[in-house]
């Protein structure tokens, strides 16, 4: 199972934990994850990216094993440590007005 | 026994206050998505417990929420309250997909230059006077959206974003906002809406065509004063018993207009200062209009430190300072577009909220002013509601 950790506001209003854990089939990427994230919480779709794009929102950054890959092309393949769940897929607000 | 709800909106959260008809002890309940920017809620006149919420966050963009039970459960529309009761329940609702129809092309940004039209936030949701589950969202950047499922699916109404001015629309100091709809209660194919910065707009079809209604307003910031389109319109009110009778706050100038928007007049008369944003009509007396004027659009507080709502009873040109109960000295608070209501008591029932966080009311048509609350979050939208 990947593990994905989400930002305060997030969780709440998916009504759900910290982390959540999705079932995605390979290739693990961000498009995977989040494409797995938003099927299982409908209500996340368009809070992350955008919709239509699916372009990143831009207050939005990712993180995968200590490394910013905000800007990497999301249908990359991610670190093996983020496919079997030993590290979390970071979902982080920026820190931004104060 | 008649009731109050009173709606507020704020940068922080959502809170409903409640009071019997003498509007003196409120029960405040709250804050509801706190830390959310809640730019507007608004009841359904046809089912007043349910309620739509607009809840948005520069970081996480839109989402749309409503209540079927007078705010004491929300959801996102398409998912039901039993639903998320289960451990496993979360919200299905997709109702936060504002896609403009077609090719969204270009307005003008502020340095006059091309800019693409790029969705925002719902800043007003008007729910429709006879249909529960329509209701309309003014958007930024400026467009028009419609829902037929109760807010489940929105779906734009174009005709408005490309008309042959929409090209020429620029942002005001809050961005390229419709934040007005007015809804004819005699007609509901004939509504308004107002945008900053491009103007009213009148359509007579249920949405399909619109019409710039500016004529006789001046802004002396355009290269044209009197140009068909670019007003930075603040706010637009009516009364239900006289639709063709709209009353407007503009940047600068108090503006009625007696034949549907198709031409206006100032009506400023001995106003201290006319720039401001909210103007509303008294619920039983049609020429009866209120405004809160506003130092200058450069200084977003009042005349000299004292916050007083201007009450009209003729329409317009002659008005007088209500003051007792609000504060007259060292007072540099802003009162939003959205930020006034008015109930449907005899007497009528006036509400402000302020950007310092203050919601005042009057129950007595503005002589008498009390605050609900004095520390909430600043006050984006106030809307009340009369139940009977």
């Amino acid at each position: 199972m990947v593990r994905v950790t989400l930002p305060f506001h997030l969780r709440n209003l998916a009504q759900t934990e910290q982390e959540v854990q999705l079932s995605v089939a390979p290739p693990v990427s961000v498009s995977t994850v989040l494409d797995a994230l938003e099927a299982a919480y409908p209500v996340l779709k368009g809070t992350i990216r955008e919709h239509e794009t699916l372009k990143r929102r831009a207050f939005l950054r990712f993180f995968a094993c200590g490394e910013d890959i905000s800007t990497e092309d999301p249908g990359r393949s991610l670190p093996e440590s983020i496919a079997n769940g030993t590290e979390p897929l970071m979902v982080i607000g920026a820190i931004a007005g104060g | 026994m008649s009731q109050v709800r009173v709606l507020v909106g704020t940068k922080k959260g959502a809170f409903i206050c409640t009071a019997d008809a003498q509007r003196r002890d409120w029960n405040i309940e709250g804050p509801f998505f706190g830390g959310w920017e809640m730019y507007h809620l608004k009841g359904s006149t046809v089912d007043p417990n349910r309620i739509y919420a607009s809840q948005s966050s520069g970081w996480f963009g839109q989402i749309i929420q409503r209540s079927d039970d007078g705010g004491k459960t929300w959801a996102t529309p398409g998912s039901t309250p039993e639903e998320l009761k289960s451990p496993h329940g979360f919200p299905q609702g997709e109702s936060n997909k504002f896609v403009y129809e077609g090719v969204a092309g270009t307005h003008l940004w502020y340095d006059g230059t091309p800019h693409p039209w790029e969705f925002k936030r719902v800043w007003h949701l008007e729910p429709s006077l006879t249909e529960p589950d329509v209701v309309f969202a003014g958007v930024e950047d400026a467009a028009i959206f419609k829902s037929s499922d109760a807010g489940r699916t929105w779906s734009e109404l174009p005709g408005l974003r490309t008309h042959t001015t929409g090209k020429d629309w620029q942002p005001g100091a809050g961005g390229m906002c419709l934040h007005t709809i007015l809804i004819d209660p005699t007609a509901p194919d004939r509504m308004w809406v107002a945008i900053s910065a491009a103007g009213c707009f009148r359509t007579d079809d249920g949405g399909k065509t619109w019409k710039p209604t500016n004529k006789g307003l001046v802004s002396n910031f355009m290269p044209n004063p009197e140009a068909e389109v670019g007003h930075c319109v603040h706010r637009i009110a009516s009364h239900p018993s006289k639709p063709d009778t709209l009353f407007m706050q503009k940047h600068w100038d108090v503006m009625r207009s007696d034949d549907a928007g198709d031409s206006w007049t100032k009506v400023s008369g001995n106003l201290p200062c006319d720039f401001g944003f909210p103007i509303d009509v008294h619920a039983h007396e049609p020429e009866t209009i209120y405004v809160v004027p506003i130092k200058s659009d450069g200084e977003h507080y009042p005349p000299e430190g004292k916050l007083r709502v201007y009450r009209s009873k003729t329409g317009g040109n002659e008005w007088e300072p209500l003051t007792k109960g609000l504060p007259q000295q060292d007072c540099y608070v802003n009162i939003l577009r959205d930020a006034m209501a008015v109930d449907t008591l005899d007497d009528c029932g006036i509400y402000f909220g302020t950007t310092g966080g203050q919601v005042y009311v009057s129950p007595d048509g503005g002589d008498n002013w009390s605050a609900i609350n004095e520390h909430f979050p600043a006050v984006l939208s106030v809307e009340v509601q009369t139940l009977k």
